[in-house]
C-alpha cells in the first residue's frame, strides 16, 4: 500500500470573484520511502497540493490518505520546508532546528534533542554554525538549516515546496547531493515541488507532471533510478530522453504543444 | 569606555550645548526682553527658585504619562491582535480607529474634564492613553497580518494551536514594529498629559506649573518647564530604546 495516496482530489479557492478551481481530479501515489517530484506550470496548484498533504486544508472532494487513513488535519509526522527558509531571526540556528520539538511530543531528553540537532546540522555541513543567527548565514546555509528543522522530529513524510528555487546553480547542485545523503541517513517519504526538471530526475524516483490550472495528473514518469546518484547521472542518454519527455509535457501543460506532437 | 560609546554620549551632549549657545546668542543679538523669549541663562535661577515644585510636578507628569502609556500598550496590543488575526475585525475597526485618531485631542480635553469633574489623575491618564494607543494598535495589527503564511505553516503543520503560534512566532516577530510605535507613543503620551494639565483648572503636573508661569508672567519659569518636559521626554524615550535593545536587539543588523 502506498504511504501517500491522493485520490480524485478536486479543490477550489473561494475568492472575491467567485470560486477559483485549482485542482481537478488529481491522483498521485507515493510508496513508502519513495521520493516523488511534482512539476507543472506556475500557479497551477502545486503549493495547494502540499497544503492538502500536510493537512493544512481539506480538499473539496476526493481524499488524501496517509497509510490508508484519510488526512483530517495537521499531524506531527509531517515535516515541511519552503522556498523561503522562514528561520526565526531571534533564535540561533540550533534553537531554530529544535523548534518543532517544542510542539511535537518527544521521548528524547533535552541533551538528546541537542545531540540530534547537532548531528543533523553536521550532516548538511553546518557544523560550527549552531550558535549563529540566521542573518549571519548565506541563503544556501539557511536553506540547509531549514531542512534540518523539517527533519528534527523524524517525520515520515517530508514536503519540500521549491526549497532550492531561490539558490544559484552551484549551491543548488551542492544541496541536491546533500539531499541524497540526508535521505540515506534519515529515511523519509518525500514530495518535492520544483520547477527545475533536472532537479526532479536527479532527486526523485517518480516525476508527476501537472496540467495547467485547474491541475490534474497529466503525466507520470518513472525515473528508473533510486537512491544517491552523482551529477553524471544527468548526462546519460536515458536522462536526456527523460528530460525531453518532461519538457514536452510541460509545454503541453502550458498549452504550447498538443499531446500528439513528438517529444 | 571605547571610542564608539564615548562618541555616542559626547555627540548628543555637544549638540545640546551648541543649541543652548545659539539660543543665548539669538536672544542676546535681538536684545529680546524676557517676556518675548527667555534665554538659557535665565533658566538656572528659575530651577533654583522652584526646584521643589519641579520635582513634585515632574513626578506627577511622569507617573501619569507612564500609566497612560501602559494602558495604551495593553489596549493597543489587544486591539492590534484582534485586527491582526481577523480580516473582518480589521475591516470593521479601521475606519473607527482612524476617525478617532483624527479628532484633535485638544478638543477632547474639555469634554473629558467635564465628564469626570475633579478626577484629575484619571482624566490626565485617560488623555495620555487616548492620544497614544493608536500607533501601537496599528503597528501590531500590521505586524501580525503581514506575517508570511509559511511562518504560520511550519508550526501549524505540526498541530500547534493558534496561541502557540502567536507566542512563539507572531509576537516576537512583531516586536521591532511594536517598539517603533512605542517610541512615537511615548512622545504623544507626554503631549496628552500636558494638554490636560494645562487646560484643567487647579491642575497638577508640569503643565500646571507652565500655566501658573503664564498667569504670573514668569517667562523664565515657562521656558524652564518646557526644558524639563523635553528632558523627561528624552529619558522615557531612551528607556524605550533600552527595552528595544534588550527584547528586539536581534532585529538590529548593524551590530
Ligand atoms: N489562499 C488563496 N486564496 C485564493 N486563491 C489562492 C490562494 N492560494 C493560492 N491561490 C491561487 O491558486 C492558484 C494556485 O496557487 P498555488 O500557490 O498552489 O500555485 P503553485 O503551483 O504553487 O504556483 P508557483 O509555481 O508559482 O509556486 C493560483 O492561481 C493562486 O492565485
Ligand atoms: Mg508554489
Amino acid at each position: 500500500m502506498a504511504l501517500i495516496e491522493i485520490k480524485g482530489v478536486t479543490h477550489a479557492y473561494k475568492t472575491a470573484s467567485g470560486p477559483l478551481p485549482v485542482l481537478n481530479d488529481l491522483n498521485i501515489s507515493v510508496p513508502e520511502g519513495g521520493f516523488t517530484a511534482v512539476v507543472g506550470p506556475s500557479g497551477c496548484g502545486k503549493s495547494t497540493l502540499t497544503r492538502l498533504i500536510a493537512g493544512l486544508m481539506k480538499p473539496d472532494t476526493g481524499t488524501v490518505m496517509l497509510h490508508g487513513k484519510p488526512v483530517t488535519g495537521p499531524r506531527a509526522t509531517v515535516g515541511m520546508a519552503f522556498q523561503n527558509p522562514v528561520l526565526l531571526e531571534w533564535r540561533t540556528i540550533l534553537q531554530n532546528v529544535l523548534l518543532p520539538l517544542e510542539i511535537v511530543q518527544t521521548k528524547l531528553t533535552r541533551a538528546e534533542q541537542q545531540d540530534r540537532a547537532r548531528h543533523l546540522l553536521s550532516l548538511v555541513g553546518l557544523s560550527g554554525f549552531e550558535d549563529k543567527r540566521p542573518s549571519e548565514l548565506s541563503g544556501g546555509m539557511r536553506q540547509r538549516a531549514s531542512l534540518c528543522r523539517a527533519l528534527i522530529h523524524q517525520p515520515e513524510v517530508l514536503i519540500l515546496d521549491e526549497p532550492f528555487g531561490a539558490l544559484d546553480a552551484f549551491t543548488r547542485e551542492d544541496l541536491w547531493q546533500t539531499m541524497h545523503k540526508v535521505k540515506e541517513k534519515e529515511p523519509f517519504t518525500g514530495v518535492l515541488i520544483t520547477h527545475d526538471l533536472r532537479e526532479s530526475i536527479f532527486l526523485a524516483d517518480q516525476v508527476v507532471v501537472l496540467s495547467g490550472r485547474p491541475a490534474t495528473t497529466q503525466y507520470v514518469l518513472d525515473v528508473q533510478a533510486e537512491g544517491p546518484r552523482d551529477l553524471d547521472h544527468l548526462y546519460t542518454a536515458k536522462s536526456a530522453d527523460q528530460l525531453a519527455t518532461l519538457r514536452h509535457q510541460i509545454a503541453v501543460a502550458q498549452g504550447r504543444a498538443s499531446e500528439g506532437d513528438a517529444a | 569606555m571605547n571610542a564608539l560609546t564615548s562618541r555616542a554620549f559626547l555627540a548628543p551632549i555637544i549638540a545640546v550645548l551648541v543649541f543652548l549657545c545659539l539660543w543665548e546668542l539669538l536672544v542676546w543679538a535681538n536684545n529680546w526682553p524676557n517676556y518675548v523669549m527667555a534665554s538659557p541663562s535665565d533658566l538656572p535661577p528659575a530651577y533654583a527658585k522652584y526646584w521643589e515644585l519641579f520635582i513634585v510636578m515632574g513626578w506627577q507628569t511622569l507617573w501619569r504619562t507612564v500609566v497612560g502609556l501602559i494602558l495604551a500598550v495593553i489596549v493597543g496590543v489587544l486591539i492590534g491582535m484582534v485586527m491582526g488575526f481577523s480580516r473582518i475585525m480589521r475591516d470593521a475597526l479601521y475606519p473607527l480607529l482612524v476617525g478617532f485618531n483624527a479628532i484633535p485631542k485638544a478638543t477632547v480635553v474639555p469634554i473629558v474634564a467635564l465628564l469626570f469633574v475633579g478626577q484629575h489623575d484619571f482624566n490626565t491618564v485617560l488623555i495620555a492613553f487616548m492620544i497614544s494607543f493608536f500607533p501601537i494598535a496599528v503597528s501590531v495589527s500590521i505586524g501580525l497580518s503581514t506575517l508570511e503564511p509559511e511562518y504560520r505553516d511550519i508550526l501549524r503543520a505540526l498541530g500547534a494551536s493558534n496561541m502557540t503560534i502567536f507566542r512563539k512566532i507572531a509576537l516576537p516577530k512583531t516586536l521591532p514594529e511594536f517598539f517603533g510605535a512605542l517610541k512615537v507613543a511615548v512622545t504623544l503620551a507626554f503631549i496628552g498629559t500636558n494638554l490636560m494639565e494645562i487646560v484643567s483648572p487647579h491642575g497638577r503636573g508640569l503643565g500646571a506649573l507652565f500655566d501658573s508661569g503664564k498667569t504670573n508672567s514668569d517667562y523664565p519659569l515657562m521656558f524652564a518647564v518646557l526644558i524639563a518636559l523635553a528632558f523627561l521626554g528624552i529619558v522615557l524615550y531612551y528607556i524605550v530604546v533600552w527595552l528595544e535593545r534588550t527584547f528586539a536587539g536581534w532585529a538590529d543588523r548593524q551590530v
